[in-house]
Parts: C-alpha cells; structure tokens; sequence
C-alpha cells in the first residue's frame, strides 16, 4: 500500500508587504517521512515550517495534515497550532527560563491536566530517556547547550505528536556535539516513525539524517528528492552548487567529435556521453565534484599549488592554465606542492548543465 | 478549489475572517488600546484646537466682543484668540514677551546644561579623575528630584525684601539686599533649570561615551593619530547623536518647565509662555490660553521631530557596545586636583546646598531668622496648639506635616494618586508592548505608537489645561470628571503614556516571541500564556516602570496644577500654595518629604533593575 499523505501543502504563497517569501509552493510529505527544508538563509524555509505548524499566517494557499484541511486563505480557515497535533524544537530551543527543567517539560501535560502523579511519571521517564535525569529541578540557562537543545525534544515529544518540526535546531551548537546530536535525532526519528520537518542551511545535516530533501531559494522549490538524488543529479546549477562541500568544479564544456565519437572536451578533460542525452547543444557547463578525479598515467598534467588536510581526507587544489579544481582524497595526499599530476574524470559522475537555463542535461 | 469557494458563502467567509482576527489577542488589546487613546489622547489633542478657535461663556467680557457687537454663542468658531494673541495690543505681553522669555531660558539653559553636562560625562567617564563613582552617584541626584525645590531653596537665599516677605539668607548673612535680577527673572531661572537639566545630558553622554568601543579609538591611535585628532575625528563624532539627543530633550523640557519660572518669575512680572498660560486660564481666558498652548505644542513638536530627523538615522551606530574593553584613562595630569576640588565645590553648591537650604527653613520658627535659637521641629511634628516662648502659636496654629490632618490628606492622595498612576500606567505598558511589539507592522500597531507617542509633545501645563475643559462636562460614557480625583489619575497615566509605552516596548522585546509560541503549541490559551510565561518574563520591567511612574507623578507640579481642587490637592500644589502665599516652612518640609520619597524609590527601583544610572559611567 502506498504510503499516506501526512502533510499537503497547495500553492502555498507568503508575502511581506512586497516580497514573496514562499512562491506558490506546492508539497506532499508522506507518513513517516524525514524531510528536510534546504536553502540559504531567506529562502522561506523557516516560514514554511512556520505555516505547518500554524505559528505564520500565509498570505494563500492551502494547508492539509492527516487529509484534513488545517488551513486555507479562501476559506478562511484557520485550526490553532494547538490543535494541530505537532510539535516544534525552535532554533532558540525557546525554554522558559524562570520555569525548571521539570516544569519546562510538564507545561502541556498540566495544561491537558493529567493527574500530578501521571504526569511526574511521564516527565521523569523522558527525561532518562533524553538521558538528563537529575537535572528536573535545575534551570535551563544552568546547563549546557546540547541539554538545553534535549530538554527542547524532551519538551515536544512527551505530548506525542504526529508530526515533529526541528527549525535549525542544531545551529546554536559547537562543531563536535553537532556530529553527536545528528545520529541522536536520526535515532528518535527511526524510533519514534514520527514525520519530521526539519529546516537547516547546512547541506551535510541534511544528507546525513533525511529521507527526502526539499532545496529551496528565494521562495521557490529547485528540487525534492532522496539525499541521493539531489546529489547525484541535482536538477540544477544552483541545486549542485548548494549541494556540495568542498564546492564542486564547474568548467565550460564543448561538444566535439572524437574518432567518430561525441565528446565534451572541458577544462582538458574528453568526457564521453551519448549523443542521444546532448542531442544538438555544443556548449554546456561541467560540473564534476571533487571526489570524481582519480591519478592516471593517462590523465591530463595539472599543477598541484595548495593542499588542505583534514586529516581522514585533504583537499587538494591542482591548476593548468586558467583552469583551478579542487580535488579530494582519502587520508594524506603525499606529492609536495609545485610537483605536477595526472588527473582524469572517473567514467560517467560528472553532470552537465545547459549554460543558458542552468537546467540539468545529463 | 473555486468549488470551496461556492459551497462556502462569501459572507460566511468574511465573517469568518473577522472572528478569526478578532481571536488574536495583540489585535483585541490593540483595538482596546486605541478606544483609550482616542479618548484621553487624541480628543483631548482636539479638543485644544477646538477651544482656541471657538467661544467660550468667559469670552462675553473680553473687549473685542463689546467693541463689535459681536454674539459669542458657546462654541461657535472664530478666530479672536488667535487674533487677541498675536495680532493685537495684547500681543506684545501676552504673546512676544512670554515667548522671547521662554526662547532666552531655554537658549541658556541648554548652553550651560548641555556643555556642563557633557564635560561632566567626559571628566568621569574618560579620565583619571579621584572617586569617579562617587561623583558619577552624586551627579545623577538632580535627576531623581524634581526641578522646582532648587527654585524653592534659591527663594530662601537670595529673595530680597523688595518684593516683600521676609529676608533671604544672603541678605541675612551679609546684610546687603541682593539685586532683583539676582533674586528673580531670567538669571536665578537659568540658574536653577541648569543645576537640574544638566543631569539629563550628563546621563546620555556618558552612557554613549562608556559605550564607545575602545578599539575603535586605539585603531586611529595605532595609525598615527594624536590624542586630540583622536578626540575630534573618532570620539566626538561617535558621541554627537546624544549630545544632539540632549540637546533636543533639554530644549523641548525647557520649554514646557513652570515650577521654576512659577517661583522666581511670577512674582516680579516675569512672564514664560507656560506661566502665562497658567495665568491666562487662571483669569477665565481659556481660548487665548489654548492658543499659547498650541504655539508650545508646535515648538517642541518641532523640536522632536528635529530629533528623529537629524540624529533618528545615525543614532545606532552609538550603541555599538565595547564590552570590556575600557579605554585607558586620560591622565589629567596637574589640573587633577584643580579639576577635583572645582568638582566638590559643584557637588556642595549645585547638588546638596538646596536640600540642606530647605531643610535648614523647614526647621525655622520664624521665616527668615537664621539663628539657631529659632530652630523648632514644629513645621513637621508640631501639635496645632504649641506655643513659642513668646507665647504666640506656632505656624499660625497649624500642626507639623506630620500631624495636621490637612496636609496629611494631601499626603494621602499624593500617595494614592501615585499608586493608581503607577499601576495603571503599567499595566498599560505591557498591554501597549504587547500590541505594538507583537502586531508589528499591521495599521493597528503604528496607529497605537504613534498615538501613544503624542502626549510627549505636550508641555503639562498645557495637558492639563486640555484635561480641565474637555472632561469639565460628561462626554460619551464619561461623567463629568472636573473635581474629582479620577481626572488626576487620568491626566497622570494619558501623559505618562509615551514612557509606559517605551519600558513596555522595550520588556516585549526582550521576551523573544518564540518562548510564548512554545507555549502555544503546548496548548496554552491567551491568558495562561499570559500569566505563566509574558508576564514573569516581563516582571522587572513592570516593577521597574512602575517605582518610576510613582516617582513621576508624586513630584509633578504643572500637569495638575489646573486640576486640582481644596479636596483633591497633592503634595505638589501644597507646596505651590504655600509658596505663593509666603508661608516657606510648611512648603520646604513638604518639598523635602518628596524629595526622600522620590529618593527612596529611586533606592527600589535600582535593587529590581539590578542595574543604576551611574553604572557604567564611573570606572
């Protein structure tokens, strides 16, 4: 059986005086869906979860949770975040500072008034289960930004909702606690089955946790699809380039004929396509990521003139004229600066894109 | 989806849409706001203009009526105050002098406040100077206390027997009758205003100059720019929006001010537009009266809007803030100590003469005898019938402050009114915050901050004066209210509004709007929103804003002065009372039992705030 419609969004449309927010977006989230919304900042990401969860009034368009109509300009209906069933981690974790950790997270139980035993119950098994027992009768602003970020998750999801929406909730976090907490939302996600919106502008958060992401900029969807989609075949030039890290490598591409063959001569490199994918365009722009060059006796001579190690991989800049790639390889990259390389394209991941629309070719 | 439509009436949906709207709480507080605002601000701002170009009953008598035979039916319009204020014999005193009076102490009072008060700032702010803290706390004290008591103690000095009553200590002391234009007039009036208003720009620099992030100095120091081209090309550009700021205030203030000009002017003639509108409304000639009143209204409004014109855009660069990174001192070298003692002898002469003076008299048996045989408790303490050696009975038999019925009735409502003052105005605060802050952006929200915003543009006096004919008689649901202690409460809380609107303001921002949102998304209706998550978060700023608002209203003078009647006076009147009919000693110790009050206050609102005017300024 097909998967159901958890969230329907019709020509969802969000204006501030003169500027479109969100561009008649339309989306349909499935039932147990982690779906990230991905984009620069201002691209209307955060105001679409916003309009989810009822918290932004859209300027039109309409609004489906469970198939049933939440919101709708013309109709002029309106169901109150409350009675949404969701939940939402804000960016600012949005805890009650004059309220303890304990009451934080037992504030919707009382106001649902479930006995006080009930709910002292409940509030402690959360917390062990977020992993914060004995920190019920601290302050939140009194620990650390990831519990801060736990007693957020712990606050939403002790009131079951349906559907959990994260807005950029790991963006006030230190580099290394954010690697934790990915695996950890991954982890409540695949436990809880709970559909999940999640807003971020960082491209490796998405991939790392989603089943599905939305890439969105100035208001307007590029592209939705599995992490791996987007990837390998990003609908566009913005798409691929948002996509990317370390950036990818774009060179101007020629369609030329080889031996009786067509091939895209770019940046020295001969790429074989189909002819039937190119048909009659000549010039394209080549998109390769770093990751896609290999050393070969074959290859074309570039310079290498700056390396970047990280340790499990390095970055390695390598230029022949007026052509610059970065490239990346596993572990220590051995040849000294200013010695020269061979490089060629491994066979078919590279995408071409039409120079004029920046529309996806191949 | 056309079919949605067709199924659902248009009406139904348009109803819907306005049930939906109206379910938003910052819309129905914003809707209640401005019902209020129109009725206590914007009426009373029509009313003003209404009554300086109509008749009024008192007109019958004025002679351009009788001379032209003209019919004054209450009411109808006509242009003879306008004509009698400015274009007319009249003009010449009742219009031009006032108005050149109040250009000429407003001119000085900003010079000598302004540069006073900004070379203050810098001294304790910026250089090596002893005790900076100290003075930073003792510069601030003019600033709690109101403006008038320095006239008062100015009167127990320098008054001389000219213009009748009793001797000043000056002339006490030396034995040499003071000159009146040492006594009265435009000196002792630019005088006194200084030693109060200086205090105003000394707060603004020196929050801006303590704000200045240092290393924005030391990198022109670092590429080769002395001291003083540091001074003229970074400092002083970076703290010219406040100086221009305080500029403005003072001006505006100065405008408006009536104690001091009250006290020292009135009784030698000398005439400022605020005492002349207060004489004028006093003698039935309320149109004319109305007309100054709205010639004030245009200076200030304009000078406000030279505020938000000239410094509105490049004020924000000022609170560019350098945590911690404190300048290093300038060393003041040899003029240190110079410097200082010039200091202490301001502090002595400026800040704690004046109390100590009204002190000093309060404690007189007999005004004008400075002995020490004269002292008595009496003024404060004393029973109504305690006789003095002589024989004779004490304050013409009136009991001490403390103890007469009379004056603790004034007591009474000076502290009633306060509190009703202070609680409404803030608890209008936050309701204003919360509409304004929350509906932001919408016709509503800059419909209400503009209308809040407005009886800042006007000088007390003239608020009252509208206070007193446009609730004289019922209007709507509102009884008549002249007399009562209600339309005190009212003109206190309509003229506090422009601050209640900015502390409110101020503690909505700071509530970032996504803690009540998680409330909401838990389930929570307005109120308990409310009650459990606004309104502690928003506590101190209550707290804060009401001690201020308390303070406020306990020590204004010309916002109800035209209200008040024998059963409802204040304090303040008292004391303007007692001055006016020369009896000083019950007029000091009242004048000092609001100063300890606003003092104390001050005290309570600090420990909430956790935070003091001088903080920040010294080292």
């Amino acid at each position: 059986m097909a998967k159901t419609a958890k969230i329907k969004i019709e020509n969802l449309t969000k204006r501030w005086g003169n500027v479109e927010a969100i561009k008649n977006m339309n989306l349909t989230i499935e039932e147990g869906d982690f779906i990230t919304l991905l984009g620069p900042s201002g691209c209307g990401k955060t105001t679409t979860l916003r309009s989810i969860a009822g918290l932004e009034e859209p300027s039109g368009g309409r609004i489906y949770l469970d198939g049933k109509l939440v919101f709708s300009k013309e109709e002029e209906i309106s169901i109150p975040p409350s009675r949404r069933n969701l939940g939402l981690v804000f960016q600012s974790y949005a805890l009650w500072p004059h309220m303890t950790v304990f009451e934080n997270i037992a504030f919707g139980l009382k106001i649902k008034k479930l006995p006080k035993n009930e709910i002292e119950r409940m509030v402690l098994k959360t917390l062990s289960d977020m992993k914060l027992e004995g920190y019920e009768n601290r302050y939140p602003q009194e620990l650390s930004g990831g519990q801060q970020q736990r007693i957020a998750i712990a606050r939403m999801i002790i009131n079951r909702p349906d559907i959990y929406l994260m807005d950029e909730p790991l963006s006030n976090l230190d580099a290394k606690l954010r690697v934790d907490m990915r695996a950890e939302l991954k982890e409540l996600h695949q436990k809880s089955g709970a559909t999940t919106v999640y807003v971020t502008h960082d491209q490796v958060e998405a991939m790392t946790m989603s089943t599905k992401i939305c890439i969105m900029r100035d208001g307007r969807m590029h592209q939705v699809g599995s992490p791996e989609e987007v990837y390998r075949k990003p609908v566009d030039l913005f798409v691929a380039d948002f996509i990317s890290n370390p950036k990818m490598n774009f060179f101007e591409g020629r369609l030329i004929s080889k031996g009786g063959n067509p091939v895209i001569e770019a940046a020295g490199f001969e790429l074989k396509v189909d002819p039937r994918t190119v048909g009659n365009i000549e010039t394209f722009t080549v998109a390769v990521r770093p990751e896609d060059f290999f050393i070969t006796e074959k290859g074309v001579e570039y310079t290498v003139t700056n390396q970047l190690p990280a340790g499990s991989s390095t970055i390695v800049i390598v230029e022949r004229g007026n052509d610059k790639i970065s490239l990346l390889f596993e572990g220590h990259f051995k040849t000294a600066t200013g010695s020269k390389i061979r490089l060629s394209v491994k066979e078919g991941l590279f995408n071409l894109f039409d120079k004029g629309t920046g529309k996806r070719i191949y | 989806m056309s079919e949605a439509v067709t199924k659902t009436s248009r009406t139904k949906i348009f109803l819907r849409r306005i049930a939906r709207k109206l379910s938003l709480p910052q819309k129905i507080m914003g809707l209640v706001l401005l019902i209020l605002l129109i009725f206590f601000v914007f009426l009373p701002a029509v009313n003003l203009i209404y009554t300086a170009f109509s008749f009024s009953y008192s007109d019958r008598v004025l002679p351009q009526v009788i001379e032209r035979g003209i019919t004054p039916t209450p009411g109808r319009f006509t242009l003879i105050h306008l004509e009698r204020v400015l274009f007319s014999p009249l003009t010449k005193n009742m219009f031009l002098i006032p108005l050149l009076n109040t250009i000429l102490i407003t001119a000085g009072l900003t010079i000598i406040a302004l540069s006073f008060g900004s070379v203050l700032a810098w001294l304790i702010v910026r250089t090596d100077l002893p005790g900076k803290r100290i003075f930073a706390n003792l510069a601030t004290i003019p600033y709690i206390i109101p403006a008038w008591p320095i006239a008062l103690a100015w009167l127990n000095i320098f008054k001389n027997t000219k213009v009748g009553g009793t001797p000043g200590l000056f002339e006490y002391l030396f034995r040499v009758t003071p000159p009146d234009w040492l006594s009265y007039g435009p000196i002792p009036i630019i005088i006194c205003l200084s030693l109060h208003y200086y205090s105003y720009a000394f707060i603004t620099v020196s929050g801006a100059l303590a704000t200045i992030d240092s290393r924005l100095e030391e990198t022109a120091e670092l590429l080769g720019a002395s001291k003083w081209q540091v001074m003229r090309k970074v400092t002083l550009p970076l703290v010219l929006p406040s100086i221009l700021s305080a500029f403005i205030l003072t001006f505006s203030r100065g405008i408006g001010s009536f104690g001091t000009p009250a006290f020292l002017g009135m009784p030698v003639h000398f005439f400022t537009l605020s005492t002349q509108l207060y004489s004028n409304i006093k003698n039935n000639l309320s149109g004319d009266a109305y007309v100054i009143a709205l010639v004030m209204i245009l200076m200030s409004g304009i000078s406000i809007y030279m505020n938000v014109k000239v410094i509105g855009a490049r004020k924000s660069f000022v609170t560019i803030s350098g945590k911690g990174f404190k300048a290093k001192p300038v060393a003041l070298g040899r003029w240190k100590y110079i410097i200082l003692i010039i200091l202490i002898i301001f502090i002595i002469l400026g800040v704690f003469t004046p109390l100590y003076v009204l002190t000093w008299q309060s404690l007189m048996e007999q005004d004008g005898n400075y002995s020490l045989r004269n002292f008595t408790l009496h003024f404060w303490i004393g029973r109504s019938d305690e006789l003095n050696r002589k024989g004779i009975l004490i304050g013409e038999g009136q009991a001490g402050i403390l103890r007469n019925p009379m004056m603790l009735n004034g007591v009474w409502n000076s502290i009633k009114l306060a509190l009703y003052a202070a609680f409404f105005t803030s608890f209008l605060g936050i309701i204003i915050g919360y509409a304004i802050v929350r509906d932001r952006g919408s016709l509503l929200s800059k419909l209400n901050d503009a209308l809040s915003f407005a009886p800042y543009i006007f000088p007390g006096i003239a608020f009252g004066a509208v206070y007193l004919t446009m609730f004289a008689k019922p209007i709507g649901p509102i009884p008549a209210l002249y007399g009562t202690f209600a339309i005190l409460v009212l003109v206190s809380v309509a003229k506090h509004v422009p601050y209640s609107s900015r502390t409110g303001t101020a503690a909505m921002m700071q509530v970032n709007k996504e803690l009540e949102e998680a409330g909401e998304l838990q389930g929570a209706g307005f109120l308990k929103r409310f009650v459990k998550i606004i309104f502690p978060l928003t506590r101190n700023g209550f707290v804060a804003g009401f001690m201020l608002s308390f303070i406020t209203v306990m020590r204004e003078l010309s916002l109800v002065v035209l209200l008040v009647t024998p059963k409802t006076k204040v304090l303040t009147t008292m004391i303007y009372y007692y001055a006016e009919i020369g009896f000083h000693q019950f007029g000091d110790a009242i004048t000092m039992l609001i100063v300890i009050i606003s003092l104390s206050g001050t005290v309570i609102i600090r420990r909430f705030q956790k935070t003091d005017l001088a903080k920040g300024i010294g080292g």
